[in-house]
């Protein structure tokens, strides 16, 4: 019995063996509305803003090249840039927190 | 000429052809442990029962010196035999030949030996081994992959559909399996991708081996592509052999009745399931408990084996089981487990296959990753396989059946024709554990020992509803029996199931959750 471990549902704890793919899933993040983040893996062609400038909602902040297109990424607010964690010609994982902006 | 000279001349055209890519190829494919395209058949058909057409097929591309260039049979081989002495349309792409490459008379012969099978009625093997488009065709390569996935849905719930992958099936070429029935793969032999790894490493810089991306292991267990995993490709064969003696060739007939044979002893029923609810136990130990000769074919055995479905026979007839597995992940419905049987449950009616659901069930896996992946899309993937399902539906209610879960296996409210329930079953909204928490939770929060009054309702809420017996009283459960009488009661309503006639009302066809 001591290779089954416990799961629970609804209150109750059933004894069960717990597949691979249950335990590698992924945790949730919280979504930070100030991360710009890449949707997709890519190259970054291009970074337009430094750490403590301003920027406003839309404005363009990194160019992101990924399956033969360049994506023209945005931040979401307004505010000040906390951080910027790319440079170009760097490779990013999809789901990278790239720019990170301070809401003003 | 002479007659003698004429054979003399087509059975040195023949031999030619059947040379395949030369014997440097040949061998190189022998290195990999593979068989050549027409061993592959041999091997998998009734012993010489072959028989090749178009063997006499060339290409006509001009372009990037293919006019120089003679490839036997266009790299693919296509003909007819039988299975258990039913005819079967076959074809088997040759590696030996420019990688077995897609041109458009190779696609040709494909589509020619699909339109066969379809017309008369038979089912179709395809084996798979192929580089892919042949790139000098240009677009009359797309057009070929584009005449199959039509074929393939064309043909679909009308003749059962096998794909086997016995070397690389990648890019577009990959739709046509997943467009069919069953996919065989074989260890280390099958690799199945969209992009490959050299793509996912200049485009992504992820590096990944091809045995890791798209091997037998990984559609397997992981992406649930496959449905047949083998260890070499003489094992592969045996069990397509295997999967279509419990098969009707196609969808106006039943599968074949069989010799009827007692379960193997060695199976006591009712020391299986503890009447503790939260104890596992492996519900295949049920299937072959009550089964003919305890032989059980499960299908995609390594995914989602949180439920558990494969054919087996009950006095001589086919039946597709579906059940919650308690030995993982307490037999929870999830995205993929609810995946894997809707589709099942699907074929099941597509081909006149009654289906026997064996109910242990604690309900929908909690969990953000669960909810962000769209279990409720996927969910409703059961509740509408189902509903729709005309052929024969016997469910045995064993332990547990909560909630969500308990409506989505075939219950009586989407139209099970017998609900049978073991004295275990559990038929009710909720466990007691959680359920006492939300009705008394005054009361145990107001209690001077509120852990001592927890248990109280929690045994109180098990007597009155942790039973068969609400349930039946309300008729959603045809009969309570004993684990042992399982055999003796799906036998009868197999029996009284035979003729079974309900017609849904017409449509096209409806828009499942998909």
């Amino acid at each position: 019995m001591e290779e089954y471990k416990l799961l629970k549902i609804d209150d109750t704890l059933y004894r069960t063996h717990l597949s691979g793919k249950f335990l590698n899933r992924k945790k949730y993040q919280p979504v930070n509305p100030g991360a710009v983040t890449s949707f997709i893996p890519g190259t970054i062609i291009d970074v337009f803003v430094k750490e403590g400038q301003s920027v406003k909602e839309g404005d363009v902040v990194v160019i992101l090249d990924a399956m033969k297109m360049q994506n023209r990424l945005k931040s979401h607010l307004e505010g000040i840039v906390k951080k910027v964690h790319v440079k170009k010609g760097d490779r990013v994982p999809k789901g990278a927190v790239l720019i990170e902006v301070e809401p003003a | 000429m002479t007659i003698e000279k004429k054979i003399n001349e087509l059975n040195e055209r023949r031999k030619k052809v059947i040379a395949g890519g030369g014997a440097e190829a040949v061998e190189k494919q022998k290195a990999m442990g593979k068989k050549t395209a027409r061993e592959r058949i041999q091997a998998l058909l009734d012993e010489n029962s072959f028989h090749e057409y178009d063997m006499f097929v060339e290409h006509d591309a001009r372009d990037f010196d293919m006019d120089k260039k003679k490839l036997p049979g266009d790299g693919v081989v296509t003909g007819t035999g039988t299975i258990h002495g039913a005819p079967v349309a076959v074809f088997a792409q040759d590696f030996t030949v420019a990688g077995g490459s897609l041109g458009i008379m190779h696609a040709r012969k494909i589509t020619k030996i699909m339109d066969y099978a379809l017309k008369m009625r038979i089912p179709l093997i395809g084996i798979n081994d192929s580089g892919g488009a042949r790139i000098q065709e240009g677009v009359n390569s797309l057009y070929g992959y584009g005449e199959i996935f039509f074929r393939n849905t064309l043909a679909s719930g009308i003749i059962p559909q096998i794909s086997v992958i016995l070397g690389p099936c990648a890019g577009g070429a990959v739709y046509s399996p997943a467009l069919t029935d069953f996919v065989f793969v074989v260890d280390k032999i099958s690799k199945m991708f969209i992009t490959g790894p050299e793509v996912i490493k200049t485009v992504l810089g992820e590096e990944i081996s091809m045995e890791d991306l798209g091997g037998a292991r990984v559609h397997s267990e992981i992406s649930g592509n496959a449905h047949f995993f083998s260890k070499n490709e003489d094992e592969c064969f045996a069990s397509i052999r295997k999967l279509l003696s419990f098969l009707p060739w196609n969808n106006s007939e039943k599968a074949k009745l069989t010799e009827p044979a007692e379960p193997k002893l060695g199976y006591d029923i009712q020391n299986i399931v503890s009447d503790d609810p939260t104890m596992p136990y492996d519900v295949r130990d049920i299937i072959r408990a009550v089964v003919d000769n305890s032989d059980f074919l499960e299908i995609q055995e390594m995914y989602a084996r949180n439920i558990v479905i494969g054919f087996a026979r009950l006095g001589g007839r086919t039946a597709g089981f579906v059940a919650n597995q308690p030995n993982e992940l307490a037999g929870v419905l999830d995205v993929d487990s609810s995946d894997k049987a809707a589709r099942f449950i699907r074929f099941c009616d597509a081909f006149n296959i009654p289906i026997i659901t064996l109910v242990d069930v604690p309900g929908y896996l909690p969990g953000v990753d669960q909810e962000h992946a769209g279990v409720i899309r996927h969910g409703a993937k059961i509740l509408y396989s189902y509903s729709e399902a005309t052929v024969p539906k016997i469910t045995v209610i064993l332990r547990k059946a909560y909630g969500g879960g308990y409506i989505a296996m075939a219950s009586r409210h989407l139209r099970a024709d017998f609900v049978f329930a073991w004295p275990t079953a559990e038929i009710a909204v909720m466990g007691p554990e959680g359920a006492a928490n939300i009705i008394f939770r005054k009361e145990i929060a107001s209690s001077e020992n509120p852990e001592e009054t927890r248990k109280k309702m929690v045994e109180e809420y098990k007597k009155k509803f942790a039973n068969p017996y609400v349930a039946a009283s309300r008729g959603y459960v045809d009969a309570v029996i004993e684990p042992r009488e399982t055999r003796k009661m799906l036998l009868h309503a197999l029996m009284v199931t035979e003729n079974k006639q309900v017609s849904l009302p017409p449509k096209k066809h409806g828009v499942p959750p998909f």
